[in-house]
């Protein structure tokens, strides 16, 4: 476990970039560190692994005293992944990724082939091995970083805006393997961002920070959306928490009413259907001004999101209902086949229910 | 080419007697302003205070410092180790620079992030600050070798030998063979000497050839 004990970082141009912290960080989940730039919440990761030294203050890993442990023991302990990747342009990649292993004095050979091994884990080509962080893309490097992160298997992974400099759709898919292999690692993740969405995303806790290394809530992201403990955190949680902290409510109560569907050769109905492939799964929405009509998958209108009816969300439920042509949501089953309708009304209804259980 | 085909052997032994002048001072020099530059590197005022002697060094004309070297060192004035230190002073101050603005030139991130892997700061230099100033290192090598090449033909105007003496015999005995053959042997030595460290430090960073730098958002 990480704990931050009344750490205080004050530079020698009398700036204090973290004021008397007090936190402690769950193990095996992912902890987030967010706020504006200035906020302290870098100084303080970098604390934990003495890339800086607190003024004040004392923070355990593992019931060590961090500032009583030899620094460079220390780091090889702890994942690191650098904003940018910050590979050796001059190893290849399997070299990169070998790199702690190695200074832990592994054999060559067993440090490469757990680095091919993590290669692999995190996505990587076996072929990339030997080519150079310049031939990759931004995406691809920050996946060795990570991987190179991981290669000593240490129980905690610091990650300083691992994927700030990549273009957005990259982040999200580096965030969703980030999510998936912490699944399966069950690591404790001390994880920096600027960026509240992937904060909200990523974190089982989020601690916001505030300018002048202050702590200003710390809490579940669902908490954090829908009761922010003061204006501060209410503006940098910022626009639609009402809605997207729908996605931290549970769906499990929500009622399926039945979905008019039709297959291709079928007569419609009047109104709106949903248009089935053999399988089951929506294809979109067929409309019928007079009734009697056949279907004949011309004429579609494309489906809004879908809901899946296991694991979803309020959040998925109501933007199921508020994107499909014909006001019905489409909840589908795990293998994306539709199983009933959602409506707006009754997402409201369940969210009523979950705060009148949470007042009781 | 009368002249030289007669003298094959004299010519011979001025060119070894060349490299034995020239290339221990560039070797030397290489090992000196390593350590030199990392030591100027680390504090601006440091770095200002070794550059501008390192500069101050290299204005010294070199037939002075040939000159000056015997009594300051209680060498014999014909002594060849006069030479060869008075070379590696010059190298070392055209390199003291290099060094320093080479090894200021790794990106601080990839410095920050071997820190973080748990290197120690001598490893950490050699494995990795090093490795990634050898392309400006070597660019700055090659013009302190072919310096070195060259500012052994002064030595031969005190008498030390060298493909200079083909220079000063020459222009003395009214023999313009010499003179153009010493002339093409220096540019000849330096041209060769200059394409080894090109190819050396192109063997040593297969890495700087492949587009994109890392270490940077792509």
């Amino acid at each position: 476990m990480i704990e931050f004990r009344g750490v205080t970082k004050r530079f020698p141009d009398g700036t204090v970039a973290v004021d008397n912290l007090e936190l402690q960080v769950r193990d095996g989940g992912i902890t987030v560190f967010v706020g504006p730039s200035g906020c302290g919440k870098t100084t303080s990761l970098r604390m934990v692994n003495r890339m800086i030294d607190p003024s004040s203050g004392t923070i355990m890993v593992n019931d060590t005293d961090v500032m009583k442990t030899d620094a460079a023991q220390l780091r090889r302990g702890i994942g690191y992944v650098i904003q940018q990747a910050g590979l050796f342009p001059h190893r290849t990649i399997v070299d990169n990724v070998a790199t702690v292993p190695l200074l832990l004095g592994w054999s060559k050979k067993r440090a490469r082939d757990r680095a091919m091994e993590l290669m692999e884990t995190v996505g990587l080509t076996p072929e990339m091995a030997r080519r150079y962080p310049g031939q990759l893309s931004g995406g691809q490097q920050q996946r060795v970083g990570v991987a190179r992160a991981l290669a000593a298997d240490p129980p905690v992974l610091l990650m300083d805006e691992p994927f700030s400099a990549v273009d957005p759709i990259v982040r999200e898919s580096l965030q969703d393997e980030l999510l998936k292999l912490q699944a399966d690692l069950g690591k404790t993740i001390l994880f920096v961002t600027h960026d509240i969405d992937e904060a909200v995303k990523l974190g089982d806790r989020v601690a916001v920070f505030r300018v002048g290394g202050r702590l200003a809530q710390y809490d579940e992201p669902g908490v954090l959306l829908a009761r922010p403990a003061d204006d501060f955190v209410d503006s940098f949680v910022g626009r639609d928490r009402g809605y997207r902290g729908l996605s931290f409510r549970s769906s499990e109560q929500l009622p399926l009413h039945e979905l008019c569907t039709v297959r291709s050769g079928e007569r419609t109905e009047r109104g709106w259907s949903l248009f089935l492939d053999a399988d089951g799964r929506p294809l979109g929405w067929h409309h019928d001004r007079a009734g009697g009509g056949t279907a004949d998958g011309g004429d579609l209108v494309p489906g809004g999101s879908l809901y899946d009816a296991r694991a979803g969300s309020l959040r998925s439920a109501l933007d199921a209902a508020l994107s499909s042509p014909s006001g019905q949501g489409v909840a589908v089953d795990g293998d994306g086949r539709a199983v009933g309708a959602v409506a707006a009304d009754d997402v409201l209804e369940a969210l009523a229910a979950h705060r009148r259980a949470e007042a009781a | 080419m009368g002249w030289v085909s007669g003298n094959l052997p004299l010519i011979g032994n001025l060119t070894l007697q060349h490299l034995y002048f020239a290339l221990p001072p560039i070797v030397i020099g290489l090992v000196l302003a390593i350590p030199i530059g990392w030591l100027a590197n680390r504090t601006r005022v440091g770095r200002t205070i070794t550059i501008n002697v390192a500069g101050l060094l290299y204005t010294i004309p070199s037939l002075a410092l040939f000159v000056l070297l015997p009594p300051l060192l209680g060498t014999r004035i014909l002594d060849p180790v006069n030479v060869i230190i008075a070379l590696t002073v010059y190298t070392v101050a055209l390199l003291v620079r290099t060094v320093a603005d080479a090894l200021s030139a790794v990106p601080q991130l990839v410095v920050n992030s071997a820190t973080a892997m748990g290197y120690g700061p001598l490893r950490r230099f050699v494995a990795v600050e090093l490795p990634l100033s050898v392309p400006v290192v070597v660019a700055g090598l090659r013009v302190a070798a072919v310096s070195s090449i060259s500012l052994v033909t002064v030595g031969a105007v005190i008498g030390f030998g060298g493909l200079g003496q083909m220079f000063t015999d020459g222009f003395q005995r009214g023999i313009p063979a010499e003179i153009v053959t010493g002339i093409v042997l220096v540019l000849l030595l330096a041209l060769v000497v200059d394409g080894l460290l090109l190819l050396v430090g192109r063997l040593l960073t297969p890495w700087d050839r492949v587009g994109r730098s890392a270490g940077r958002p792509a």
